[in-house]
């Protein structure tokens, strides 16, 4: 057993990071609300950018900050879509 | 048991386990605050450190100058958005009336959005004449 950082990262971050989307995905059941479960979305793109940028660091893919990049983007828009029509279908 | 640890590697490590356990608080928060809008308080604010403190650990893994603008970048666009993108769903929440957490002492919206009459404008002060007979929801 080596600790470097490879290893460090697939024993103890990555699976702390699996752990935290598993928890956002109870919220993402149970809410009652629909604004919940949109948040608990956001919250697991926020941590996917995570886990996107911590598997690049183990595995010296420098590619990969750009799909972090691109999957910010996307997750500003869905969320903001998300508001807009739960707005309009309240009024 | 054998380390191979550089110092770089170090720095490394510290600020991804810093941002992780901000994360993991922000998961723990959406899961058990007993609101939409104190989960949203929670998410917001601890993902967004979780995700700076984990694109500095790129910045300072890879060292190099495209990778650090990208890390940059990306906590600046995550900074700038993540209150916006709270605000809208909170907005959105408001209007379509989730319920309030029943210990919440001040809600200074009440009675601000007009929702019957179909209009989400902002009301001004004035136009709400007894704004303390609106029962708390």
């Amino acid at each position: 057993m080596v600790i470097n950082l490879e290893n460090v990262i697939d024993w103890f971050i990555l699976p702390l990071l699996v752990i935290a989307v598993v928890i956002v995905f109870i919220r993402l059941v149970k809410g009652p609300e629909l604004p919940d479960r949109v948040v608990s979305l956001d919250l697991m793109t926020s941590i996917g950018i995570g886990i996107i940028a911590t598997y690049a660091m183990a595995t010296g893919e420098q590619v990969l900050i750009d799909v972090a990049i691109i999957l910010a983007l996307i997750s500003f828009l869905g969320t903001v879509a998300f508001a807009y029509y739960i707005e309009r279908r309240a009024s | 048991m054998e380390i191979d640890l550089t110092l770089r590697d170090g720095i490394t490590l510290a600020l991804m386990a810093v941002g992780v356990l901000f994360t993991l608080v922000a998961a723990i928060g959406v899961l058990r605050m007993p609101d939409l809008y104190l989960r949203m308080s929670a998410s917001t604010k601890a993902a967004t450190m979780g995700v700076g403190f984990i694109m500095l650990a790129v910045a300072v893994r890879f060292n190099d100058l495209t990778i650090t603008t990208r890390a940059l970048a990306i906590i600046v666009f995550v900074y700038l958005t993540a209150p916006v993108a709270a605000h809208m769903i909170g907005r959105a929440g408001y209007i379509l009336g989730v319920t309030l957490y029943n210990k919440t002492v001040l809600d200074d919206l009440r009675g601000h959005y007009i929702t019957k009459r179909g209009t989400h404008e902002l009301e001004s002060v004035d136009v709400i004449l007894d704004k303390e007979s609106i029962p708390l929801e």
